[in-house]
């Protein structure tokens, strides 16, 4: 994944390195402090004072031009990377077939590319700025320390690793906690939406007191948790408080004995306790980059993931093979196709056979969850059979590269999507040469026209994202024309005709079977009334194929059709 | 830095809402007098410090002039004085973490007790995500914020008058330039702080921009993978991605100036003190122990101001927060029960007497509406979306009261008797499949937890959901997740009748319960709500006309009024509205 960092390869390495002078910079200050008193002050010279915080002010000027350096070009190198990242994110997921889509979900997948990625930004600007000046600093403070006295330094020596046990050790003791707080606290989160949600039923059911009961316990066990890793967080600051003191009240020792037999100046103690002051505020520093930058890195890993998905199809460069003359007329043949779903216990189709010959239209029927949107969506090859093979135009799916297959196969899907833009963006996602003729064309087989017409920007109307300013069925009407756009050889209607009132149902029905041409026609629908004047009715039950024949034939022979077809159409007559 | 911009409040409201606030932490004062105690106490040794420092160090005069036992004086002083700092820095931690942790559980739990009671009108009407926030958001922010807020104004305002206090004590002219340039990195700051700011506003509409864009191309992604569409929605997407590129830069990078921006004004406070302190030291005015005190304050002086500016806007932002929590417990309860209540024993006898109701008061819905419904009569509800269906249903439920007649229930005006015992002798099954997270067996027991497993089994296999739970992973064990998505909307509507097929009240409401079934399992649940409907009085809302055609009494209802009543046959033979209905239903099965 540091790939992506290679474009800012300069800032990334320069970030840090101007980090470092600027510490180096503020390393000196308690250094020339020194000297103003132990040989300003000591030898009343007026002008070396003045020099020497002349000096002082110079090193705060270079240390904030060296800063606003590294601050800039670690923002530009955080900010260019998770650009870079972003954008192979959104370009891999494009990749994934939908199998792995179904796998992810598409709300972890947008998780991902939004607040994912943006704490990999965040962590890794905090680590350019900080992971070299932190260490750098109480290390450089140390061996400052020797500089100005050996004896005094050790007790840096000793006090630099007893302040981190302290400072890493409350940590890495809070840390689990912090996420049991997080779960505990989402537990109370859950409640609380679900009480609001299901207020009805709590109340039909007469549950509100146990309701109350429940969130306090898990309220309870929220507060108990935060005031445990509370306590033990408020260690920390008396902890260190109190070793730094110790630290500076032992070079208060050393320095008096130290100046008593003149191997060092009152200066200098100032100096060393300064240097002491300054190691605290940088490991406390340094224990928050660790904390956000581990989170980033668990960030990082979760994006790491999707982008290791590999996509879980193939599709050949080229259109191979030759089509045998006895299948010349088939438009789509399924020859014992079965179908398991990633992860899933139990196939969702099994043992499928059925051909559609060339300007067919085939209706599907069946229960929910019976396999319709299943066996479909084997069509345009969204999913791989798991046995069987799916043939399309007398070759097996498999032959055809990406685009072709899906520019022979429109699928009209059962939810309605449509895309932030127009109305014309939006049909020319169909084909993108299309002319209006052909648009016009394609709505008005979709009974979209008439409505289109009467937008005052006709095909030029906005379509907000999600197409949240159309009504479900005139949504409905264009994705049907969309997929008409693209002149396909075989169009698949998922239940897509469900927000259409019957007589437009009717009416498209009548207008798909009018096109020139051979155009096959899949109707996937609840409504037997919908699949009447299908050539074939494949009924499906629990991912069988039940039966497979015409209206009346069906009737006759298929309990399962009989069923369905009965409890649509009772009207008036006796029940079963 | 939080950018969202909360409502600010009057002073009035601020007011109100701090008596309150008070009101609340009221049972933890001990702790608030002792957290008030313990932070004066810490702010005070902290500060005593550096001048014990500055005195072993005017011990220590050079070569020879060492006041050993002096010195060794003060290093004990040095050490008691840090341990009681310590202390009273954890002690302040721990009051602090009482107050803040308690107050906001007793927030929640009130908040919690007040959702149950809160009136359905209010709820209805205000988003649940909104609710939830207060709940949650809200009551952290304004914990942390108010009480964290709070604590940190009143040692931060402690150390600064305690700083100057010594400073002056020490040295006027040093003091003088402390606090002259000291204010110039609040100026700075606050200058930076509006400049990214306004990064910040551009920031977060193009990353909103972006977010949108992704979650339609991803929610969209079959769609446009269907399409081919690859090439050009990446295109789109780096479009925004550039511009997001750009504002991120400037505002990351304004916002990071801060820090080196302050820093350099503490440099110059430092450069500054040594200056006219070393002056001063020569001329004798200061010893060197005091130099370094002032050194020290220096350094520890801009600390607070920095902290001070930031609390002040927090505490706004509790403070508003605050008031959106105590709104939320403010809200309209519902009508609270009659006190001598009695308990109802239903005969499934329902008398709606002229009533009417409407939501808003300026919009009537149901007129003058009164029907008398035999015991066992099933009485089915029909009409147009928005038409008073659902309405009917809060009415009998008494999720709202009526604002004018009555219903009455075995006689008796369903106000006078309690909620509990009125709403369990109804069951109810909702359009809207709401399941709690948990197990199945579970949801299904919700109405009567201790049913055994059998009776569970049961309810299932009469709501025809048996099957499908057998195939789920774990049976009747397998937790349903919150949002309910490891199960489809249809299988979540057969858990919601198996629900209720376990209690059997004596009266059914079921408002569009299949509406996502298909039509053939709903055949087959016809068929056991036919025999669970046997001898009860239940009220059918469907969409599906076939669905209602056995009840008793067929409802029309259209713009709130019963616009037609009658059986299946009467209603047809009319040739009115729910003629037309019934009919478009099955228009193009005959051409």
């Amino acid at each position: 994944m540091l790939r992506y960092l290679s474009d800012y390869k300069r800032e990334s390495v320069l970030a840090p390195l101007f980090k470092m002078l600027e510490a180096t910079f503020d390393l000196f200050v308690p250094l020339v402090m020194a000297d103003i008193v132990n040989v300003g002050i000591a030898a009343h010279d007026f002008h070396y004072i003045l020099v020497r915080c002349g000096i002082l002010l110079l090193l705060a000027i270079v240390g904030l031009a060296c800063s606003l350096t590294a601050q800039y070009f670690s923002a530009k190198a955080a900010v260019g990377y998770s650009t870079g990242l972003r954008h192979a994110l959104f370009e891999h997921i494009q990749t994934l077939s939908f199998s792995e889509m179904d796998t992810m979900g598409t709300s972890t997948l947008i998780t991902r590319m939004t607040s994912d990625v943006n704490q990999v930004q965040s962590g890794l600007n905090l680590f350019l700025r900080l992971f070299l000046r932190s260490p750098f600093v109480v290390f450089g403070a140390m061996i400052m320390a020797f500089t100005v006295n050996f004896r005094a330094a050790l007790i840096f020596v000793v006090a630099i690793p007893l302040l981190s046990v302290v400072v890493f050790g409350v940590m890495v003791i809070t840390r689990p906690l912090y996420k049991s707080v997080q779960t505990r606290l989402d537990r109370v989160l859950g409640l609380t939406r679900e009480n609001l949600t299901g207020v009805r039923v709590v109340r039909a059911f007469d549950k509100e007191k146990s309701e109350v009961d429940r969130f306090e316990d898990a309220n309870e066990l929220l507060t108990k948790i935060q005031l445990h890793v509370g306590h033990i967080s408020a260690l920390m600051n008396p902890l260190t408080y109190v070793i730094i003191n110790l630290a500076i009240v032992a070079l208060l020792y050393v320095g008096s004995i130290e100046i008593s037999i003149g191997g060092m100046a009152s200066g200098d103690v100032i100096a060393l306790v300064n240097y002491m002051n300054q190691i605290l505020v940088e490991l406390v520093k340094l224990a928050n980059l660790i904390v956000q930058v581990s989170k980033a890195l668990a960030c990082a890993g979760r994006v790491q993931a999707v982008l290791d998905t590999k996509p879980g199809m193939e599709f050949p460069a080229e259109l191979t093979g030759n089509v045998p003359a006895e299948k010349a007329d088939d438009a789509v043949r399924f020859d014992h196709v079965s179908l398991t779903y990633k992860g899933a216990g139990a196939p969702s189709l099994s043992d499928i056979n059925f051909t559609a010959k060339r300007g067919q239209t085939i209706g599907v029927i069946g229960g929910t969850g019976s396999g319709k949107s299943s066996l479909i969506s084997l069509i345009p090859r969204f999913y791989d059979a798991t046995e069987g093979s799916v043939e399309i135009m007398g070759r097996p799916v498999r032959q055809y590269p990406r685009a072709d297959l899906r520019g022979k196969v429109a699928v009209v899907m059962q939810k309605a999507q449509l895309f932030g833009g127009t109305i014309r963006s939006n049909l020319l996602w169909g084909s993108q040469n299309a002319s209006d003729a052909d648009l016009w064309a394609a709505l008005e087989t979709a009974q979209a026209a008439e409505f289109v017409k009467a937008k005052p920007l006709g095909l030029d109307e906005p379509v907000e994202q999600g197409g949240r300013n159309l009504s479900g069925g005139q949504k409905q009407r264009l994705t049907i024309a969309r997929a008409l756009v693209g002149k396909p050889d075989i169009l698949i209607l998922d239940d897509s005709a469900s927000a259409l009132d019957y007589a437009t149902d009717a009416a498209l029905r009548k207008a798909l079977a009018a096109l020139p041409g051979d155009l096959t026609v899949f109707i996937v629908s609840q409504r037997a009334a919908s699949l009447q004047h299908a050539d074939q009715i494949i009924v499906l039950d629990d991912g069988r194929m039940v039966g497979l024949g015409r209206h009346a034939e069906l009737l006759e022979s298929c309990p399962v059709y009989k069923e369905i077809y009965e409890s649509q159409f009772k009207k008036g007559d006796a029940q079963k | 830095m939080s950018a969202k911009a909360k409502s600010k409040l009057t002073p009035e409201q601020q007011k109100a809402t701090m008596t309150r606030v008070l009101q609340k932490i009221k049972p933890y004062g001990f702790f608030v007098v002792c957290s008030l105690i313990v932070a004066a106490v810490s702010v005070a040794a902290q500060l005593y410090i550096p001048i014990l420092c500055g005195s072993a160090i005017d011990m220590m005069l050079g070569k020879g002039a060492v006041d050993h036992a002096g010195v060794l004086r003060i290093i004990y002083e040095i050490i008691v004085v840090a341990v009681v700092a310590a202390f009273a820095q954890w002690l302040l931690s721990v009051c602090n973490n009482r107050i803040t942790f308690a107050v906001s559980r007793d927030l929640r739990n009130a908040a919690m007790r007040k959702i149950q009671t809160l009136s359905l009108s209010y709820l209805d009407s205000h988003p649940s995500g909104d609710i939830v926030s207060r709940m949650v958001a809200d009551v952290d922010t304004f914990a942390d914020g108010l009480l964290m807020g709070f604590t940190q104004l009143f040692s931060g305002v402690l150390t600064i008058l305690g700083t100057l206090l010594f400073m002056l004590q020490q040295n006027v002219p040093i003091t003088l330039v402390v606090v002259c340039i000291t204010p110039l990195s609040l100026v700075v700051a606050s200058f930076l702080a509006k400049r990214s700011y306004k990064y910040f506003q551009s920031q977060s509409t193009v990353r909103g921009e972006q977010t949108a864009l992704v979650n339609e191309m991803i929610e969209g992604q079959k769609v446009v993978q269907a399409f081919g569409h690859e090439a050009q929605s990446l295109e789109a997407f780096d479009e925004v991605n550039g511009r997001l590129q750009n504002v991120s830069l400037k505002a990351i990078f304004f916002s990071s100036m801060t820090n080196p921006a302050t820093r350099f004004v503490n440099n110059i406070v430092y450069a500054g003190v040594g200056l006219v302190g070393a002056i001063y030291a020569v001329a004798g005015g200061i010893t060197i122990g005091q130099l370094s005190i002032f050194l020290n304050y220096a350094n520890q002086y801009t600390k607070p101001f920095n902290e001070i500016s930031g609390v002040v806007t927090e505490l706004q932002n509790a403070l508003a927060c605050a008031a959106r929590v105590f709104e939320l417990l403010d809200a309209e309860d519902q009508t609270p029960e009659a006190e001598n209540a009695a308990k109802l024993v239903p005969d499934g006898h329902v008398q709606i007497e002229d009533v009417s109701f409407r939501y808003l008061p300026d919009r009537p819905l149901i007129e003058g509406l009164s029907l008398d419904i035999k015991p066992g009569q099933r009485i089915a509800i029909v009409g147009p979306t928005g038409c008073g269906k659902t309405t009917l249903i809060n009415l009998l439920m008494r999720f709202y009261d009526v604002n004018g007649g009555s219903i009455k229930v075995s006689g008796t005006d369903i106000r006078d008797v309690t909620r509990a015992s009125l709403r369990g002798s109804y069951g109810m099954v909702l359009q809207d499949t709401w399941l709690r997270a948990g197990t199945v067996r579970e949801n299904i027991a919700y109405g009567k937890p201790d049913a055994p497993l059998d009776e569970v089994v049961a309810a299932a296999k009469a709501a025809h959901a048996d099957s499908f739970i057998r195939r789920l992973p774990e049976g009747y064990d397998t937790v349903i997740a919150e949002d309910g998505g490891n199960i489809s909307q249809g299988q979540k509507q057969l858990l919601c009748i198996a629900r209720v097929m376990l209690c059997l009240p004596p009266m059914l409401i079921l408002d569009e319960a299949t509406s996502s079934i298909d039509t053939r399992t709903e055949v087959r649940i016809q068929a056991a709500f036919a025999r669970m409907m046997q001898g009860r009085t239940s009220f059918i809302v469907a969409h599906r006309l076939s669905t209602i055609r056995e009840a008793d009494v067929i409802l029309v209802m259209k713009d709130g009024h019963i616009v037609e009543q009658g059986d299946h046959d009467t209603l047809l033979a009319q040739g009115g509205f729910y003629a037309k209905l019934y009919n478009s239903q099955f228009e193009g099965v005959e051409t």
